[in-house]
């Protein structure tokens, strides 16, 4: 079982991250489960989410402690988060930031970390600062547990009411953060 | 007995919340006109008209610890000194 | 024998509250009416959209309070039709003395209530104290641990109000199932009618102009003691129909893993200890309730909702740990009112000891899940049963939780035992 934890601001779709990841590994053939740990529901605040991906049905509804993967969706949470607990020399870190590498203040070893500075994608794909969606295209490149593919698909079905245009930007951006 | 369901005030300066923000104002103060509708307009009243002994007059003062970016203040300075710029993080 | 007429749909990977919606959408309801509260709010929020797409021909009702909400179906169902709501914790509250009312008028009215803590403080997570709360009030209660169980009861929960004229209320964990994305499979509409035939009270048993009747009306001291004991007596009779209607369900509609074999099911076979002697395994599994564990299990656990998954994930880790399979067993209790204490003493008669983990509390006493165990043993087995409160107003429970209780419990006292972590 993989476990993926994501970490990020009420309003950054945290929430829809889990969720993407979950459909993508679905279309995969996989069996998947993704869920929100929501503090308070408010615009800004630190919030996390889950996803867990398996070949066997998923019972377990605990939050995910000892993340195989772990997605920071916004930087400055570093500094008020301990957004590295119960990980280990083997997390996979995924993190949206402009810096380099061995300017991140996270004690991981940096071998596994890829950062992708999804806020400059992001504003110049989308016009906005939802790296959610961004963000997964590094994290399907680099952890290989979803396929761009479904990745894609998965943002065709969960948006499919937002219409097409923007669809297309949202897969243009994952694509490009994909190309990483 | 054990009662402790109070709640004290005072947590929303504790909680800094400027780090929500994507984009940062920033004020030139050498075309800034010491207007104040800055410091009026801005929702979460963390702009403070302070004296600036440099220019010998009341200027705009951001407190960083709280602006979410929100632009409104650039928006509506009369003479556009406020410009916003990408906060890299 | 065309043993499966209806070719199943596939699992979509689904939010518990749109799950939950696409069945209501298919069991095809003449009136819904609700009040949103979180966590139930998506629930709602889809039905109407269903209804504003043309894609739902039932009649929304906006209601201005979760009282009035229920007042509404509660009218609805008196004149005959089907109806559905679904609240949560403050809301169910409100609409408590409607709960007792649709029970007393023996209307087949189905909610769903998203369990959630209750005030004060003010919590918006889960526990089950909004729904242990009116436990006393003449419904069927059910408790589903997964989107597929909750999609499931459902369905059966329609077939068994309008059977046995009683409301029924299928409980799901607030954000644990209705936030949480997972593989499920809706019946269609076709499978759904074929259980399910559209619902025609008879004649004389729903307000109807022209063959006018009373309903709810005033009972004398003489009358009433009998009318409330037939309702007592008509819950428990439930019991059998909770079961039959559970075979009947799953005989007709088969989920696609029954037939086409389960996504993943083609990796390598379970390899631990517990799995090669067989244990780890579901040997009783019904309406009422499902039994995870050896025949002959040392200590049982007992829970209901959406916790059971993970208990019974820290339960083989424990049984394979100690290399001691025939440790631990589960015991989901699937059906709360009518309460199934025959097959609950089936289960737990020759265990030691039973754990018995409540979302909620009966305050000043202890665990209400615990006090309904140790009312059925009492007198007939020896059974020494615990109570722990797990997972109040959201509380993550986790693994090491359930692991800590199994620790504990040949030591802990006979009160309600607060393990928060």
């Amino acid at each position: 079982m993989v476990q993926i934890r994501i970490h990020g601001r009420g309003g950054q779709g945290v929430v829809t991250a889990a969720e993407l990841i979950a459909m993508a590994a679905f279309a995969d053939g996989k069996i998947s489960q993704a869920f929100p740990s929501f503090g308070v529901e408010r615009t800004g605040a630190p919030i996390e989410a889950f996803a867990r991906i398996d070949n066997k049905p998923i019972r377990t509804r605990e939050h995910v402690y000892h993340p195989d993967v772990l997605i920071i969706q916004d930087p400055t949470l570093l500094d008020s988060v301990d957004v590295a607990k119960g990980c280990d020399n083997n997390t996979l870190v995924i993190i949206n930031t402009a810096k380099l590498k061995k300017e991140i203040k996270i004690n991981l070893p940096p071998k596994n970390i890829f950062n992708v500075d999804a806020t400059k994608i992001a504003l110049a794909i989308i016009g906005k600062n939802l790296v959610n969606t961004t963000i997964l295209g590094a994290f399907a490149k680099a952890t290989g547990y979803v396929s761009l593919n479904s990745l894609e698909k998965a943002i065709k079905e969960k948006f499919k009411d937002k219409g097409e245009s923007i669809i297309t930007k949202n897969i243009n951006a994952i694509r490009q953060s994909y190309k990483l | 007995m054990k009662i402790n369901i109070t709640a004290k005030p005072g947590t929303t300066i504790k909680n800094k919340t400027g780090g929500w923000r994507t984009f940062i104002p920033s004020t030139d103060y050498n075309k800034c006109t010491s207007c104040g509708t800055c410091a009026k307009v801005c929702p979460e009243g963390c702009i403070a008209m302070e004296n600036i002994k440099a220019h010998k007059k009341e200027k705009p003062v951001t407190d960083y610890d709280f602006c979410k970016g929100c632009a409104v203040c650039a928006v509506e300075c009369p003479i556009k000194a406020i410009i916003m710029n990408l906060d890299e993080k | 024998m065309k043993k499966n007429k209806f070719k199943s749909q596939p699992s979509q990977i689904l939010e518990g509250s749109h799950a939950i919606a696409l069945a209501i959408k298919n069991i095809r309801p003449a009136v819904v009416s609700a009040y949103p509260i979180t966590p139930q709010t998506h629930i709602v929020e889809d039905l109407a959209k269903f209804k504003a797409d043309g894609e739902a021909d039932f009649k929304y009702v906006r209601a201005e309070s979760e009282f009035t909400a229920a007042s509404i179906v509660a009218g609805a169902s008196a004149t005959g039709a089907r109806v559905y709501s679904a609240t949560s914790s403050q809301g169910l509250l409100l609409m408590t003395e409607v709960i007792f009312n649709i029970a007393g008028m023996r209307l087949p009215v189905v909610i769903t209530c998203a369990n959630r803590g209750v005030s004060a403080p003010i919590t918006i997570w889960n526990d089950q104290q909004d729904a242990i709360t009116i436990r006393d009030t003449g419904w069927i209660m059910l408790f589903a641990e997964n989107h597929q169980e909750a999609v499931d009861q459902h369905i059966m929960a329609y077939k068994l109000a309008e059977n046995l004229k009683l409301p029924v209320m299928v409980n799901i964990d607030g954000f644990t199932l209705t936030h949480t994305y997972e593989p499920v499979f809706i019946p269609d509409r076709k499978q759904i009618k074929k259980y399910l035939p559209d619902y025609q009270p008879a004649k004389g048993q729903y307000l109807d102009a022209a063959n006018p009747v009373t309903l709810g009306s005033f009972a004398q001291p003489s009358y009433y003691m009998e009318i409330r004991q037939d309702l007592h007596n008509d819950l428990m009779s439930a019991l059998d129909l909770v079961n039959k209607e559970y075979e009947k369900y799953h005989k007709q509609i088969r989920h696609p893993e029954q037939s086409e074999g389960s996504r993943g099911s083609k990796t390598q076979p379970d390899s631990s200890p517990s799995a090669r002697l067989g244990v780890r395994m579901t040997i009783e599994n019904n309406g009422l309730l499902e039994y995870y564990g050896h025949k002959h299990p040392k200590i049982i656990l007992i829970a209901m909702g959406s916790v059971v998954g993970t208990i019974k994930d820290a339960v083989d880790e424990i049984n394979d740990k100690i290399g001691f399979p025939n440790a631990v067993g589960v015991l989901k209790i699937k059906c709360f009112r009518p309460f199934p204490s025959a097959a609950v003493l089936q289960i737990l008669k020759n265990c030691k000891y039973a754990g018995v983990i409540d979302k909620s509390i009966s305050l000043g006493s202890i665990g209400p899940l615990a006090l309904d165990v140790k009312t059925a043993a009492q007198g007939n087995i020896k059974t020494i049963i615990r109570s722990f409160i797990v997972g109040l107003g959201g509380r993550d429970v986790t693994k090491n939780i359930i692991k800590k209780i199994i620790k504990k419990i040949k030591s802990v006292g006979d009160g309600a035992n607060f393990i928060g972590n």
